[in-house]
């Protein structure tokens, strides 16, 4: 399953977040811009999508079901 | 000419009648000209002159970055006090170890944040009164006429190895030198729109504030959150016809990482300067490749000399894997390389300490003579008069044209998202957790990430990245966590750091 790899890779950055609720990691500055750059990062090696500057909006973000998502759509292309 | 002026805010006043109405300072919610921040500042000063009835005292500015906080600084300032940017995410733990070294007269804030300010001062100040008071031009004066350059201006709080951040005093001589230098040989001028990355707190924000009120440019404050959606931030560049930025280079890998010009590319944009870190060559190729025209300048200096002391305008071309040197010093400044015995180096690739002399030097830590005399020295090359330099604890060489390469740090001090960082107060904060045994913070160079090794029964990386986030701010909590069974030590019982360099 992608999200439980991906909650894997936001883990190593915040092992404190309950990725399964939390919907908030942009719009509540859980994540800085280090750790987006340091996760976004992480999901291209691991599934080989790029990720660019339209894609990084709060919304595919802002927790761990968006970027699973995100990923998935990626994937397909 | 710095020898002109003796004191910052006589920019603020010639801005003031040059450039009134001009927008000064904006943020995404408020734009203040120069006249009216002006005006705002004259009436703090009064306030504080009439009802604080201090002077050569600390006042804490406990706002986000805003315009607001610009007013309540200079009105400090003019009333001969200095000012201490605190960072509103900073935990209770740490501000309170600020709080005891500064012993602040009274903090100023906005009315959010009033409760939280009163439990470090008695004496709290809200913006929106005291902005309300009728100013007292020939009091403002007077107390003016009494200032010395010599005088404070501000503390800057940076990490301590100790566990208790240290403050960085600096005093109008030093900073008017900088900003003198820092525009005439950078070049900034009234045409330019400067977007500021840096918070206040930070000494990164000091070109963007102070070579905008000594030339009477524009400064523009990106909103934080935008440096994590690069669409948004390049829309602010576009938007408000930026030409120059002074960031971090992690805000700038940012925009590369995302190839974020392939959407927005901010078209008045020509001058990029970063510092305050180790720029990895791989971003700036990707700036200069979008902007072959601009000017690129990377500078390198440590707060205790004001700012910046080198800078290098780059007009060769690096390979991803090359280092881009830190330049030369500053006019009115001297940069110099000492070897362990303090022989000064001339020569080329041998590595020594980069120590500094000139006015921009601080005026060392507040309330901290120790820490102050271990750093602030005697040169040992003048023997005939007083003649005081900076250790800056930094390692360099020079190149073959003479320009200086930084190498790395002496001790375990840390850059990290332009941030410094004692590794030491990361692990004075963590043994601090209970039931913690042991640990350790090492610096990630490769993956740019502070990794925590520690040794506890109890303790999980939960528990500790909670426990952090209270004591820490928040660029200093670890990026990975390692739990161990044992932590490696060395014949004298210390941690042993090479051992555990290799778990990275």
């Amino acid at each position: 399953m992608n999200k439980d790899r991906i909650i894997e890779i936001l883990m190593e950055v915040h092992p404190e977040v309950d990725y399964e609720t939390e919907n908030g990691l942009i719009d509540k500055r859980i994540f800085d811009s280090f750790d987006v750059v340091t996760v976004v990062g992480e999901l291209m090696d691991e599934f080989d999508i790029e990720i660019t500057a339209e894609h990084m909006i709060p919304e595919n973000f802002n927790s761990a079901e968006a970027i699973a998502e995100l990923v998935e759509q990626l994937e397909d292309e | 000419m710095s020898t002109m002026y003796t004191n910052i805010l006589e920019y603020l006043f010639e801005s003031a009648e040059k450039f009134p109405d001009k927008c000064a300072y904006f943020d995404e919610k408020v734009s203040y000209t120069y006249s009216r921040m002006l005006s705002e500042v004259k009436s703090i000063a009064t306030l504080l002159i009439e009802d604080l009835g201090l002077v050569q005292k600390p006042v804490i500015v406990f706002m986000d970055k805003c315009p607001m906080a610009l007013a309540s600084f200079w009105g400090i300032v003019a009333s001969r006090n200095f000012y201490v940017p605190i960072d509103l995410e900073m935990p209770d733990i740490r501000l309170n170890l600020i709080k005891d070294n500064l012993d602040p007269a009274a903090i100023i804030t906005d009315r959010d944040h009033y409760e939280r300010a009163l439990r470090f001062s008695d004496k709290v100040y809200i913006f929106d009164d005291m902005i309300k008071t009728a100013s007292d031009d020939t009091l403002i004066r007077n107390r003016m006429r009494s200032a010395i350059d010599t005088d404070p201006i501000y503390v800057l709080y940076t990490s301590g190895s100790t566990g208790v951040p240290k403050g960085v005093v600096v005093c109008h001589r030093s900073l008017i030198d900088y900003t003198e230098q820092f525009s005439t040989e950078i070049g900034i001028t009234s045409e330019d729109v400067i977007a500021n990355q840096a918070p206040f707190y930070f000494d990164a924000s000091l070109v963007d504030i102070y070579c905008t009120l000594r030339n009477g440019a524009t400064m523009g404050m990106v909103p934080i959150e935008y440096f994590s959606v690069p669409l948004r931030l390049l829309e602010f560049l576009q938007k408000h016809e930026i030409t120059t930025i002074r960031w971090v280079p992690s805000a700038m890998k940012m925009v590369s990482a995302f190839k974020g010009f392939k959407s927005i590319r901010p078209d008045k944009l020509r001058k990029v300067i970063f510092g305050a870190e180790a720029m990895p060559t791989k971003v700036y190729n990707y700036w200069k490749a979008n902007y072959p025209d601009a000017v690129f300048i990377q500078n390198y200096g440590p707060t205790e000399i004001t700012g910046v002391c080198t800078y290098h305008i780059i007009n060769e071309d690096y390979d991803d894997d090359e280092t881009i040197p830190i330049g030369r010093s500053f006019k009115n400044t001297e940069v110099f390389l000492l070897d362990e015995d303090d022989k000064l180096i001339t020569d080329p690739d041998i590595t020594g300490e980069i120590c500094v002399k000139g006015s921009c030097l601080s005026l060392g830590y507040y309330n901290f003579p120790e820490k102050t005399h271990e750093v602030f020295t005697q040169n040992p090359l003048n023997k005939l008069y007083n003649e005081l330099i900076y250790r800056t604890g930094d390692l360099a060489r020079y190149n073959a044209d003479g320009d200086l390469v930084f190498i790395c740090r002496k001790d375990f001090q840390i850059k990290h998202m332009g941030h410094r960082i004692e590794l030491g107060e990361i692990e004075t904060a963590v043994m601090a957790i209970p039931d913690m045994k042991n640990a350790c913070c090492l610096f990630d160079d490769k993956g740019q990430k502070i990794v925590l090794f520690y040794e506890s029964d109890r303790c999980d990386d939960i528990s500790i990245g909670e426990a952090l986030s209270e004591r820490l701010q928040r660029y200093m909590i670890p990026n990975v966590y390692r739990k161990m069974d044992h932590i490696p030590l060395n014949r004298n019982g210390k941690v042993d750091r090479v051992k555990l360099k290799e778990f990275i």
